[in-house]
């Protein structure tokens, strides 16, 4: 079985055991690389969606907003990004976030305005204002919508985060781009593996923080959480 | 990078039938996998929901390989499917394409009330006319969401085909990059922008042109499920 | 609501599913196939590739359209991959002819040369490669390593090859890229006795250091167009310190017309690496398509 050898190879191999090309630091660049975008993309992103979600007014341009962020390609945005800032991390950022925003934006603004109307109205009623119904009574049932969205945004940004290779930068892209330019299996391979190891790991990490956002009445029945950017 | 401007108009008109070819070879590479990913999924859909232990599964499968890096898949297929073809460009395109419309296929026929079913049968309906008269139009609205999901992002995926010498629009990419020319690359991000929304909205006016009333349909679900809450 | 009622339709679901998942994963072969057996030997059509640089993009061009002019049908498969990658294609067929460089090829192919001249590079190639590939005629056009100097030291000093530095080296400063020193710097003193000032890393910044005598003497690519914009020389290298990296068609055997062969060979016979600066100066600092610039340079030559 050659994928066998292939891994081992990659795993075995002493460049990827210490130093700039190990599998500890490619690791570390990838991750950074994803925490910070989804960072900024998360401070972009959920404030504006949470405010378009409560008010019900923008949703036409948010709808065409995230449409168009989705189909920007990062391959064209990092290639520009590199010309016109030179490479730096900053310049990879630009892109992901880009990828990221989208999905978050459309997670917080539906979760929001999938709030049942009259629990709002109630809300309001008892004297609350409405940032208070927004932060106490909409944010906490929009969450497990936002959490959905940001799982999301964790894959495509971990899978895409290798295209940043092309022009330069670190992360385990590296071992993707670098395997194809010398015609290398098992770092390529290695690299591919690496990567899905993040995103599945990505995603059992969401499950049991999208579950214990529900309330507890609710973890029982909800079985499949697909918003799958339906806005 | 000091005296390049951000685009130089006259290259762009002096290459617009390079752009439209360009633009088409793209839009092939990017649609046919959704087309074929539309015609697994939906039977593939539908015996996740015949067969709900069949679904953990097949989910698990499709979200794996939505993360898989699409250059690492070029390059274990290229000895199969050759350097700079469609076909070793489509093969991913189609897989990504699949592991949207997979699930999106899936929530649509669950979320076809069991007494609209129920009343099909009553009505002497056959599995079979039930299916496409009753249970397909009624999922038909989660379909198409998927569907304008999944060809939206392959469109803007499909510009990594260029590492392998078949990226439609992407080669705007490297040979800007290559060259230190943006102008290539802010039209090739342009047209695969405008190619991507052109999609969309065709997606969009064929959902209410050929299923009108799915159009409506969601918000009167989503209106019931809060009231019924 | 029974089950056998639910069972026709999902048998037949899985058939189809099935069915479809084959095609879908192992129906895509008509692609590959149509694509590698392409071994008409000639009559047919040819495939011409380029590496992922746009030199290489450049010559590919000049190729297929001096191929074309002859009569000869070509497939364009350009910028798709670097050496690793594409070597194997010109190797099985899919590709006919790539653009490659004498000296580059034989260390890609592990192999080592009598001595670094153009003749012994070239001979030891023919016996490194494998049956089914073969080199036409190199063009005198190189894309290599080169010392060069600012016009205004060239004449100050009267320097037009690397032996003339002799008495001048030890006044001045040598830039290019960070692995230089370690690499040439004793070879410059076995090679032509040479022991300079002072070793700075200038890496992609050396054309301009070269330009304001932050540097005096530097390791520029030979077709670099800022020995143009920027009014460099480039200094002979007599004793081919420097390998040798000829421009020269490699070709899948028996895939070429004689035809085809003739015209490549025209090709190379009128190449050279001051013609070769001036069209990469027009890719890469003009920004006109290699197409353009590759059709230019054949009409004024008289090849198209």
């Amino acid at each position: 079985m050659n994928w066998l050898d292939w891994i081992s190879a990659f795993v075995n191999d002493p460049a990827h055991r210490s130093g700039p090309d190990s599998i500890v630091h490619r690791v570390g660049e990838h991750l950074a690389f994803t925490g910070e975008a989804l960072l900024w993309a998360s401070l972009l992103a959920i404030p504006a969606g949470l405010l378009i979600g409560y008010t019900g007014r923008g949703a036409f341009a948010v709808t065409a907003l995230a449409g168009t962020a989705r189909a920007l390609p990062t391959l064209g945005l990092v290639t520009l990004a590199v010309l016109l800032a030179k490479i730096s991390d900053l310049t990879v950022l630009i892109p992901l976030v880009a990828l990221a925003a989208p999905s978050l934006l459309v997670a917080a603004a539906e979760g929001v305005r999938g709030t049942d109307p009259q629990v709002r109205d109630a809300a309001l009623g008892t004297g609350l204002t409405h940032r208070q119904v927004l932060f106490r009574v909409c944010l906490p049932a929009a969450l497990p919508t936002l959490l959905a969205g940001l799982r999301t945004a964790t894959v495509q940004v971990i899978a895409t985060a290798t295209v940043a290779a092309y022009v330069g930068l670190g992360g385990l892209g590296r071992y993707v781009i670098d395997g194809l330019a010398t015609k290398n299996y098992p770092t390529t391979v290695g690299g591919a593996l690496l990567v899905v190891l993040l995103a599945v790991g990505a995603q059992l990490l969401f499950a049991p923080l999208i579950r214990y956002s529900l309330p507890p009445g609710a973890r029982a029945q909800r079985r499949s959480l697909t918003p799958k950017e339906s806005l | 990078m000091t005296d390049e401007p951000l685009v130089r108009w006259g290259w762009i008109g002096s290459h617009l039938a390079y752009l439209r070819d360009l633009t088409l070879d793209h839009a092939v590479i990017a649609l046919v996998p959704v087309l074929i990913a539309l015609v697994i999924a939906v039977p593939l859909g539908l015996l996740c929901t015949r067969f709900p232990r069949l679904y953990q599964p097949v989910a698990l499968v499709f979200n794996v390989v939505y993360a898989l890096p699409g250059v690492a898949v070029f390059v274990v297929l290229i000895p199969y499917t050759g350097l700079a073809t469609r076909t070793t460009v489509m093969i991913p395109l189609t897989c990504y394409a699949l592991a949207v419309l997979v699930p999106a296929t899936v929530d649509g026929l669950r979320a076809v009330p069991e007494a609209l079913r129920q009343s099909a049968t009553a009505m002497g309906y056959g599995p079979w006319r039930r299916l496409a008269a009753v249970e397909l139009p009624a999922a038909v609205s989660y379909v198409v969401a998927g569907l304008r999901v999944a060809a939206v992002s392959s469109i803007s995926l499909a510009a990594v085909g260029a590492l392998i010498g078949r990226g439609g629009l992407g080669y705007l990419f490297i040979d800007g990059f290559q060259r230190t020319f943006p102008t290539p690359i802010v039209a090739g991000i342009v047209l695969v922008a405008a190619l991507a929304l052109v999609t969309d909205l065709a997606l969009v006016l064929a959902l209410r042109l050929l299923a009108p009333w799915a159009a409506h349909e969601r918000r009167a679900t989503r209106r019931q499920r809060g009231a019924t809450q | 609501m029974t089950k056998n009622l639910l069972a026709r339709p999902s048998a037949a679901v899985t058939l189809a599913t099935l069915v479809l998942g084959a095609t879908a994963c192992g129906g895509s072969g008509s692609d590959p196939l149509a694509n590698s057996s392409k071994s008409s030997g000639g009559g047919g059509t040819v495939t011409v590739g380029s590496a992922n640089f746009p030199e290489n993009v450049l010559l590919a061009s000049i190729y297929s359209q001096a191929l074309q002019a002859k009569g000869i049908k070509v497939t364009e498969k350009f910028n798709i991959g670097s050496r690793e990658v594409i070597y194997g294609q010109v190797k099985s067929g899919s590709l006919t002819v790539l653009p490659e460089y004498n000296g580059s090829l034989l260390t890609y192919l592990k192999a080592k040369a009598a001595s670094s001249d153009e003749a012994a590079v070239n001979a030891a190639l023919a016996k490194a490669l494998p049956s089914s590939l073969t080199l036409l005629d190199s063009s005198a056009a190189e894309d290599k390593d080169s010392l060069t100097v600012s016009k205004a030291v060239a004449d100050k000093y009267n320097l037009k090859s690397i032996p003339d530095l002799k008495g001048h080296a030890a006044d001045f400063v040598v830039g290019g890229p960070p692995e230089f020193k370690t690499r040439d710097e004793q070879l410059f003193k076995d090679v032509y006795g040479l022991t300079f000032k002072e070793w700075k890393a200038t890496s992609d910044a050396t054309a301009n250091a070269l330009k304001d005598g932050t540097v005096q003497v530097g390791d520029i690519y030979t077709t670099d167009p800022r020995i143009i914009s920027l009014n460099l020389v480039s200094l002979e290298d007599p004793k081919h310190l420097f390998d040798v990296q000829n421009v020269t068609p490699l070709v899948h055997k028996g895939d070429l017309s004689d035809k085809g062969v003739a015209a490549l060979n025209a090709v190379s016979a009128k190449l050279d690496t001051a013609g070769l600066v001036q069209l990469m100066k027009r890719v890469g600092t003009d920004k006109e398509d290699p197409a353009v610039v590759a059709k230019d340079w054949l009409s004024s030559n008289g090849l198209a």
